[in-house]
């Protein structure tokens, strides 16, 4: 056993050996020839507050800072429900983001010289004045609606009202159809609400939490790990569905190692043995539920043993499992995940997944789903935007239909021109999301990019993005501005502020100033009518009884509840549902009304070709997509992504722990570089599991360039939800490439 | 006293939260660490188990680091915590290697490295950096010698196990399974 816990097998999965190379934070070289004598660090520190950027959990912490004006750590805000005081790994080495040398330093504006396309390094004014320029013409060519804003992160927000007052209502972020978009519809068509974020699972007090390809723990939302870990200590019943042996699988009582691409089968067989050995809620389901009849009635054949068949999960588990969750509940939850577009019927999937937590009466009750409050701060008294003439859907007629939010899978491919279509978009404004893997079928995403007048993008690092676009704009990291309030909805609501800990490194801005910038040479400044961003916060926060003062100081402000209904539906009080009955429609007459099915059904997925195995991709605790790929602090735990695979695959194909290989996939695309194989037993042998966001080809990321390989590139094929335009990704086969596929070759 | 640690396996989800955090609050240089993460699997699918570990210097009792040093930079100061001190290391490394634990290593600057309990933040009543930042709270720092302590509670309530026990080096680090 001992050879298992050599430092060796530290540096696979930390990677921070000791035979690395020193790259000692170059803020911190004046502690060179000091004499480091544990905890006195020379000068005086000070806490500035801030909310984390490396994800979107957005949690709220201290930035400490010397009087020199260098950071030192970042540290968690004790009062804050994101993070109680613990930042995550991602959030503690976020000051890598600031030190990271290979940062976007100056707004660079795509030139021909010599016949040869080059960035020239170019002022703010010149920048400014090239975008409002093609802003312009396009609106006058085709509207103002043809100009698109993508965007993940806070910077979204300022430039959205920008292009808001310009005309276009086409702002869309990738974490709608590429990740939790099919959750939101479907919980709305049962509940009349969504899940939002954080989720607002009551994990801290549920006796039984069921994942199902959730893996907690891997994906580091942070409060919700540390709910979890709260669940443990109290002791919990987990259930984990997934083909691989995850981390959250590894802490379960019950680990069901699913055939991948069959949990709506389970699902099914679920509510089954629920309804059928009478174990719901029987009160809680007359009082509040809708179609209960029909539903009894739609899952009469979804018997374990048919599930049996699909899933490979034992019939005596399936009523076994299902038993365990009766027993807890209403104490139970049935996770709804996070990113869940995988097959393309995943709204549907979901809806399996909100009936069931309606039939054990978790929704509003403790240890279930509770209802987050929170608090607005006062909106600006800006003029009316003005009404566009048309919107992403028009490219889409009769379909989506309940999409919510805009799909950024949708406005790309309206930005391919098309016979049938005048409307295809002219302009993007990217902001903060790596659109070359955060999309699908990346092939599809450049050929849209080849047909824009204008391509903006806005960020901290020279992603693969940016190198397509006309101008880059550098945008300091959050360590270095203020943003908008946090407004977030929880338990208790909360409101926390971003204050700039330093100032901006380099050329870099923060992205309130150029949206204001851009809004001016619009004639739009009358949608910015603060001088600063602090004068703009500070009338915000006095609306609401605070001040820019006093946040500097707490950094996070909780309220209290105006309604004392964490648990609304804990007594079985009356309640009415936004939906169309009132109820919770188990029976969604949402769906059926615009003519999808209105009861979740199982249909088969397609499956691996021979000698090919299923791609699953997911995240790992130390990284955020690829936006950390070269964070130095967070490359230094992990430098690289693995292949996944199952000892007895591995022999058949004579494979070593540690061999780089290529992966292709079944339209023949390989990947850019070879990635490390890594034989264990956490994962089946009919699928291979690698964690997204490198692979980096861009060389200006010195760390990330060349390292693993990106899934990304893998995901040629996707299966569209009809019912609200998810991209399904977990539809793609991959098989193996020992030796380097030799370049043009067919 | 007798400072020490138990690390709760069951809770731990192997983040490497401790690994960055010991290294923002000691300026460990990038490339090195004080702490690191441990990932074992057992079985074979789907019978598995897993079982991370965080792990650091012992700060054993009964340290051959200590022992071996031809300097007495490597020194016990109250409470156990085992230290080295900078300027009289000299590098020579004897102390990498009489570690089990293989918890050392030598500083770009020449020094021999290694985990101080975060002993400036302990001096001020506060729990390590690892310990503080754990998403998990799967970490519990405090006095053995006190039995009203939360880990001396904790370490007669649970099972655990120390690391290389047979080396006799008497660890204060231990593992909740």
């Amino acid at each position: 056993m001992d050879k298992d816990f050599s430092r060796r097998e530290f540096i696979k999965i930390s990677s921070a050996g000791l035979g690395g190379l020193a790259l000692s934070n170059p803020v911190f070289n004046w502690l060179k020839g000091e004499t480091m004598v544990p905890g006195v660090l020379p000068g005086t520190y000070k806490r500035v507050p801030t909310y984390c950027e490396v994800c979107f959990w957005k949690c709220a912490g201290w930035a400490h800072v010397n009087d020199q004006g260098e950071i030192w750590k970042l540290t968690g805000n004790h009062e804050d429900p994101h993070c109680n005081g613990r930042l995550c790994p991602r959030g503690t080495g976020g000051v890598g983001m600031y030190y990271d040398e290979d940062r976007l330093k100056t707004p660079l504006i795509r030139r021909i010289v010599n016949g040869k396309q080059v960035y020239r390094e170019a002022s703010w004014n010149e920048a400014f004045d090239y975008i409002a320029d093609k802003m312009k013409k396009i609106a006058d060519e085709h509207g103002p609606e043809c100009i698109a804003l993508f965007s993940h992160g806070s910077g979204g927000k300022h430039f959205g009202r920008m292009l808001k007052a310009f005309g276009s209502p086409n702002i869309t972020a990738p974490s709608y159809a590429q990740c939790r978009g099919p959750r939101e519809v479907a919980f709305f068509s049962t509940y009349g609400e969504g899940i939002g974020s954080p989720e607002r699972v009551d994990i801290r007090d549920t006796d039984c939490l069921v994942l199902i390809g959730s893996h907690i723990g891997e994906n580091m939302h942070n409060g919700q790990v540390q709910e979890m870990s709260d669940a443990i200590d109290k002791g919990a019943t987990i259930i984990t569905v997934d083909p691989r042996f995850s981390t959250a699988a590894s802490k379960s009582k019950h680990w069901l190692p699913i055939k991948p691409a069959t949990d709506m089968a389970l699902l099914l067989s679920w509510i089954n043995v629920i309804i059928n050995n009478e174990w719901y809620d029987k009160k809680y389901v007359e009082k509040y539920t809708f179609g209960f009849d029909e539903l009894k009635e739609h899952v009469k054949n979804f018997t374990p043993e048919w599930a049996y068949g699909i899933t490979t999960i034992k019939p005596h588990i399936i009523r076994k499992t299902a038993k365990v969750m009766a027993n807890a509940a209403p104490s139970v939850i049935i996770h709804p995940g996070r990113h869940v577009t995988w097959y393309g019927d995943d709204t549907q999937r979901l809806r399996a997944v909100a009936i069931l937590n309606a039939l054990l009466g978790s929704w509003g009750r403790r240890g279930g789903f509770y209802n987050p409050e929170k608090r607005n701060v006062a909106k600006l008294k800006l003029p009316k935007y003005p009404k566009p003439s048309k919107t992403w859907r028009d490219a889409f007629p009769e379909q989506y239909k309940l999409a919510h939010l805009a799909l950024a899978s949708g406005i790309c491919d309206a930005t391919i021109p098309t016979a049938e279509r005048d409307c295809s978009f002219k302009g993007w404004i990217v902001n903060g999301t790596n659109l070359i893997s955060t999309l699908p079928k990346p092939a599809n995403t450049l050929k849209a990019i080849q047909s824009l007048d204008l391509m903006v993008v806005v960020d901290t690092m020279p992603m693969e993005i940016t190198g397509y676009a006309d101008v880059v704009l550098p945008e300091c990291t959050y360590l270095e501005r203020y943003d908008n309030i946090r407004v977030s909805a929880h338990r208790e609501p909360t409101i926390a502020l971003r204050a700039p800990a330093v100032a901006p490194m380099y050329n870099s801005k923060p992205a309130w100033w150029m949206a204001k910038e851009l809004a001016n040479r619009l004639n739009l400044q009358d949608y910015f009518p603060f001088a600063t961003e602090e004068e703009e916060l500070d009338w915000q926060l006095k609306q609401v009884g605070s001040s820019l003062d006093e946040m500097k100081k707490i950094g996070m402000k909780k309220f209290d509840r105006e309604f004392d209904d964490v648990y609304p539906l804990e007594n079985l009080d009356d309640y009415e549902f936004n939906t169309n009955t009132g109820k919770i429609e188990l029976y969604s007459t949402a769906m059926e009304d615009e003519g999808y099915d209105p009861l979740p059904t199982y249909t088969p997925h397609e499956e691996p070709p021979e000698g090919f195995y299923r791609l699953n991709y997911g995240r790992a605790p130390m990284h955020t997509f690829s936006r950390t790929a070269n964070n130095p602090n967070l490359t230094d735990l992990m430098d690289e992504n693995s292949v996944w695979i199952n000892p007895k695959v591995a022999k058949e194909w004579d494979l070593a722990n540690g061999q780089k290989i290529w992966l292709e996939n079944q339209d023949g695309i390989v990947t850019s570089f070879p990635i490390k194989v890594r034989v264990t037993e956490r994962i089946r042998w009919d699928s291979v599991y690698m964690v997204h966001g490198f692979g980096h080809t861009d060389k200006r990321m010195k760390r990330a360039y060349g390292k693993g390989a990106s899934d990304s590139e893998l995901i040629t094929q996707t299966k569209i939800d009809p019912v609200m335009g998810g991209t399904g990704m977990r539809v793609n086969f991959v098989t193996f490439l020992t030796e380097a596929p030799i370049k043009g070759a067919v | 006293m007798r400072y020490a640690m138990a690390i709760d396996t069951k809770k731990c989800v192997g983040c490497s939260d401790c690994v960055v955090a010991c290294q923002t609050e000691n300026n460990v240089p990038i490339g090195y660490c004080r702490d690191w993460v441990i990932e074992a699997t057992t079985g074979t699918y789907p019978d598995l188990s897993l079982e991370f570990r965080s792990e650091r210097c012992n700060h054993c009792s009964n340290a051959p680091c200590v022992r071996c040093c031809p300097t007495e930079a490597s020194h016990v100061v109250n409470g156990g915590i085992v230290l080295v001190d900078h300027n009289e290391c000299i590098g020579c490394k004897a102390c990498i290697e009489s570690c089990p634990y293989d918890a050392r290593f030598v500083h770009p600057e020449g020094y021999v490295d290694k985990c101080t309990f975060c002993i400036h933040r302990v001096e001020k009543g506060e729990n390590p950096a690892c310990v503080n930042v754990c998403p998990t709270k799967c970490m519990y720092f405090g006095d053995t010698d006190d039995s009203n302590s939360e880990i001396s509670k904790i370490l007669k309530k649970r099972k655990w196990k120390t690391l290389i026990p047979e080396a006799g080096t008497d660890p204060n680090i231990y593992y909740l399974i």
